[in-house]
């Protein structure tokens, strides 16, 4: 079976939308990578805090509690408490809008 | 237009256009399923679909699973149909029968209970009705058509963060090409449409269509409300969660990019028939095979599947084409998945380039090309409920 370093070609991650505030891992990542994201024209390279399987999402900057999360250029959900930039971010640290039992109001 | 690809197709005497030729039994009960599949099972290339209801059905729950097995049978993949009822059910066979019949092709009908001598007879006879039509049936042979006369349906399932990265977008690429050259496209899974509403709604053709949107969708996210639960572990279910994608809104926005971008120009109530062409919305659950089964009765007559995870299933009347951007899936599922769109994931293909690939795919497909999902002989078959059975 391939693994992810023998893919050809893959970029380390990617931002889908310049306004993002969230990337999305394209091979495994490690805890401590240096990963280089294009923004724009520009490159800012973020290190990560946590370990960012395959398709997972790191924050690209710090999301304060109840700050919203953006992918695609939209809102994907709220924080349920502090992201910092690097930090792996999935069902333990955000909420989805409908979510009845939210801490964040509104 | 010039150059315009053909598929080859059959033509119905109603004039829709089907890229298969079923023999098609059908049960109208449970307790009519088993004479069905044994009725099925001795003629050869016949397809059985065995519904699980049929009675016990409050009347607007009744008549969602009455269109879908209308609509089954109507659809233009199947050129001959046997129903076989019990008797005694809600559901009756002559109804479903000469429902069919208004489209003109050959039907027929048996009832277990006016059957004298039981199963074994009603089997006996179904066998003979069903092997006088197929013989006529599967003589047919297609013609070449104009691939405007498709009707696609879109779907994932088992989705992870490769499906709105890559696999959708690709069928999104096939979505608007399909649609530009005349064609119809069925976006479904309303549930999965949470937190995009507003981008579909903004595509509608009127402010109808746009209000209608935002109803199915609010109407989904009251119903779990009502229940005071959250979606996650539903909606994204565990396998999404485990492939990266953590809300309902992620899933959707990634979802319904595999409609494309054109004008919506109608929303469809489950399993009702889409009439004109363009981009139309039809209300189904996220469940994959509920959602495929609404859009094949509502006339689909093929479907694009797109999954991260890994899915086999197919559908019993409907060529289903199985698309998967994870490469670690492609690699290891081959044997289920028909297209590899982690070329676009692993930067060595274009969106555009791999929805050219998948495009002509499709129309070797609606040529007579079997899908993985065919030739493994995978057939599910599930109908939405909306209503407890009394």
């Amino acid at each position: 079976m391939q693994t992810a370093q023998s893919l050809p070609d893959v970029r380390d991650a990617t931002l889908l939308n310049p306004s993002d505030n969230v990337a999305i891992a394209l091979r495994d990542l490690k805890a401590g990578d240096a990963v280089k994201l294009s923004v724009g024209s520009s490159t800012v390279v973020i290190r990560l805090l946590n370990d960012i399987p395959f398709g997972h999402k790191f924050a690209v900057r710090d999301i304060p509690m109840c700050g919203l999360v953006v992918k695609y250029g939209h809102v994907i959900g709220r924080a349920k408490r502090d992201i910092k930039a690097g930090e792996h971010v999935h069902v333990h640290n955000v909420e989805s809008l409908t979510s009845v039992h939210s801490a964040c109001k509104g | 237009m010039a150059n315009a690809p053909t598929v080859m197709g059959y033509v119905r005497p109603d004039g829709r256009v089907g890229i298969r030729n079923h023999v098609l039994v059908m049960s109208t009960v449970i307790c009519s399923s088993v004479v069905t599949r044994r009725i099925a099972e001795q003629v050869n290339g016949a397809v059985a679909i065995e519904n699980p209801f049929g009675c016990g059905q409050l009347e607007p729950d009744l008549q969602v699973t009455k269109r879908t097995l209308v609509g089954m049978a109507k659809n233009p993949n199947v050129g001959a149909v046997l129903v076989v009822g019990l008797g005694c059910e809600q559901i009756q066979a002559d109804e479903v029968a000469d429902e069919i019949a208004k489209t003109g092709k050959p039907v027929e009908r048996i009832v277990i209970q006016d059957v004298n001598g039981g199963t074994p007879a009603a089997i006996e006879r179904g066998v003979t009705l069903l092997r006088r039509m197929a013989e006529e049936t599967l003589a047919q042979r297609p013609t070449e058509v104009d691939a405007s006369s498709l009707v696609m349906g879109v779907e994932c399932g088992g989705s992870d963060a490769t499906s709105g990265l890559a696999s959708n977008p690709v069928v999104g690429y096939v979505s608007d090409k399909l649609i530009d050259l005349g064609g119809t496209v069925i976006l479904s899974e309303t549930p999965e449409m949470i937190g995009a509403e507003e981008i579909l709604a903004k595509r509608a053709v009127s402010k109808e269509v746009a209000d209608r949107i935002y109803e199915i969708v609010g109407k989904w996210v009251r119903l779990a409300a009502s229940y005071n639960v959250d979606l996650v572990g539903t909606q994204p279910a565990p396998g999404n969660i485990a492939g990266g994608i953590s809300t309902i809104e992620e899933k959707s926005l990634g979802a319904i990019i595999k409609g494309g971008s054109r004008t919506i120009q109608g929303v469809l109530d489950y399993a009702e028939e889409v009439k004109g062409k363009g981009l139309f919305i039809m209300d189904t659950p996220g469940y994959d095979i509920m959602s495929v089964v609404g859009m094949v009765a509502g006339g689909a007559t093929l479907v694009i599947f797109t999954t991260g995870r890994g899915t086999p299933t197919g559908n019993p009347i409907a060529p289903v084409i199985k698309v998967t951007a994870n490469p670690y899936t492609y690699n290891k599922m081959k044997e289920n998945i028909d297209f590899d769109a982690s070329t676009v994931v692993r930067g060595v293909e274009t969106v555009e380039q791999a929805g050219e690939r998948l495009f002509n795919l499709m129309l070797e497909v609606a040529r007579g090309r079997q899908t993985k999902a065919e030739l493994l002989g995978f057939r599910e078959f599930v109908i939405h409920k909306i209503i407890p059975s009394f």
